[in-house]
């Protein structure tokens, strides 16, 4: 495989929801090997629907991408099962956890290592284990019952069981107190530094994932509106009235930042 | 003989009979739980397995031969219907795959009476329906042997769901499908195990019943047996549809007996719906369709 490119590249692509919603409309990004990139924007700009495009879990919710490719690892993805992509190394950490509620802790994670054929699962459990010890304590209590960070990490700790290149971490933030959000964060942040992971994650939360991230995109409607290296994002003063709610003269509500560079008829 | 050993042996009886419609509703239970699709060609699968084994049995083949090639032919049914039915309809309501299978139930009925014929036929077990004396009580050999096959196959299907990694997988993908396949699990090939599991049980539901009933197109109707079992038991429980079943051909036998004559008899046969409508009033999820876990 291509070992300089970069491990994601999303390029151009367009999805439309029931053939009429077009929710992305052209949007690119790339993802560098052993990086993490973050993918910010208000609610209904089009991050998740940048994951399940893909993790390939379009299909089953009557969207498809019409135009533009995603390659990974130097092999083009779009149109493959939702489930090749685990055997493939790349994971995706739904957004709202999706934990499997009526399983314990432990079978939560073994059904992550279901695309492995080989014999080392249960390392890879001691390593989800070493992560996360709170997840061995629970380990035989049903997942539904576990607290929301608890449920998070049980779901960090499925995607980790496939052993994956790259995860793609889809709002690991919400709904967890602020202390959970950092504890999330910086096991991420280890994960990369310790086991060479790649990620992307998409968070409303920019000021958090600016902290963490080496490169972030920001979207809006559907397109990359700025991108660049984390620290010129977060120091990039619309971003910060507009994201970050760190200027004073911010409107409340914050207007995006296409509003603000245009007149609206051209939007 | 004294009335409670009387009572007694209605008791028996209609247990046994509840495991035979345990054994129906199983089939539709899997497929439920696994899909959300409440698959109308269960009686169906149910005529075409025992179709496909007693056509077998008329080549000359033993026994066991022809359960096993009835059940290979199951199994194989069960990928085509994964590959032509279900895979196209990915992502679509549920409404639109329970009408899939109504069309797949027409299906079945025809091609299987296509390809073995028309005729009635009957299927002898080597199970006597004889009544033996147990403790005091008349039971039947047969019905006997039939909850002894039934409870053997819920205790395999239930190892297999609790404890293979397939077993897990399915479950996942009955807890939250989206989750599962993105964990790796890939949804055609659990969907192919599921009915080929309900494959299987149809194929033992319909020896029992065929050898009671005669292997002819009104074992379809058997699936009707199920609809009662699986609204007192719950759609998505396993459990449910075993102590159900067990409920329905009790309470079915007793209401004949004590009820029955004050209303001039025959209440056996809609009894069991009579059932089911209180409880969709009382507890619409059934007894043990209870709600997901979720912390409150």
């Amino acid at each position: 495989m291509n070992e300089q490119g970069p491990l994601l590249s999303i390029a151009g692509i367009e999805v439309m929801y029931s053939r009429l919603a077009l929710v992305l409309r052209g949007l690119s990004l790339s993802v560098p090997r052993g990086g993490i990139v973050a993918l910010l924007g208000a609610n209904g700009a089009g991050k998740t629907t940048t994951m399940k495009a893909v993790a390939n879990l379009l299909r089953s919710e009557r969207g498809e991408v019409t135009r533009g490719a995603i390659h990974y690892d130097g092999a083009r993805i779009d149109g493959l099962d939702a489930s090749d992509l685990a055997r493939r190394g790349l994971s995706l950490v739904m957004e709202g956890r999706h934990a499997f509620g009526t399983l314990s802790v432990e079978d939560n994670l073994k059904v992550g290592a279901f695309s492995r054929r080989d014999r080392a699962v249960g390392d890879s459990l001691d390593m989800v284990y070493r992560y996360f010890p709170r997840l061995k304590d629970r380990r035989h209590q049903a997942a539904g019952l576990l607290s929301g960070g608890e449920q998070q990490m049980c779901v960090i700790g499925r995607a980790l069981m496939a052993r994956p290149r790259m995860i793609l971490l889809d709002e690991p933030s919400m709904g967890l107190a602020p202390l959970l959000v950092e504890e999330i964060f910086s096991i991420m942040r280890q994960l990369n530094a310790e086991e060479g992971m790649t990620f992307l994650l998409a968070e409303q939360n920019a000021s958090v994932a600016l902290r963490y991230a080496t490169y972030g995109y920001l979207v809006e409607s559907g397109r990359v509106v700025r991108e660049g290296p984390a620290a010129a994002l977060a120091a990039d003063p619309e971003i910060r009235a507009s994201y970050l709610g760190l200027d004073a003269s911010a409107e409340p509500g914050g207007a995006t930042l296409a509003a603000r560079r245009r007149p609206r008829w051209l939007s | 003989m004294s009335d409670f050993s009387f009572f007694l042996e209605v008791v028996v009886g209609g247990l046994l009979s509840g495991v035979m419609y345990t054994l129906v509703a199983l089939g539709f239970v899997l497929i439920f739980k696994a899909s959300g699709v409440f698959n109308f060609a269960q009686g169906a699968m149910v005529l075409f397995a025992a179709l496909t084994f007693v056509g077998f049995l008329e080549f000359g083949l033993p026994m066991w031969a022809a359960f096993l090639l009835a059940l290979a032919a199951m199994l194989v049914l069960a990928v085509a219907i994964e590959r032509t039915v279900l895979r196209p309809l990915v992502g679509q309501d549920h409404m639109i795959l329970f009408m899939a299978t109504i069309g797949l139930s027409i299906f079945l009925e025809g091609f299987a009476q296509l390809i073995w014929g028309t005729r009635v036929r009957g299927l002898d077990l080597g199970i006597s329906d004889e009544p033996v004396e147990i403790a005091g009580i008349l039971v039947s050999q047969f019905d006997l042997s039939a909850a002894v096959m039934a409870a053997v196959l819920v205790a395999v299907l239930s190892a297999f769901f609790s404890y293979t990694k397939i077993g897990r997988a399915l479950r996942a993908v009955a807890d939250d499908t989206q989750a599962a396949q993105v964990a790796g699990v890939p949804l055609g090939f659990i969907w192919a195990v599921v009915w080929g599991a309900a494959g299987f049980i149809a194929l033992v539901a319909g020896l029992v019943w065929g050898a009671r009933l005669g292997v002819q197109f009104a074992l379809t109707l058997v699936a009707l047996k199920a609809l009662p079992v699986m609204i007192l038991g719950g759609f998505n429980s396993i459990a449910g549809a075993i102590v159900a079943g067990l409920v329905i051909g009790v309470s079915e036998k007793l209401a004949e007996i004590y009820l029955g004559p004050f209303v001039g008899g025959g209440i056996e046969n809609w009894f069991p719906y009579a059932l089911a409508i209180a409880v969709l009033l009382i507890r619409p999820a059934g007894l043990f369709g209870a709600a997901r876990i979720a912390r409150v």
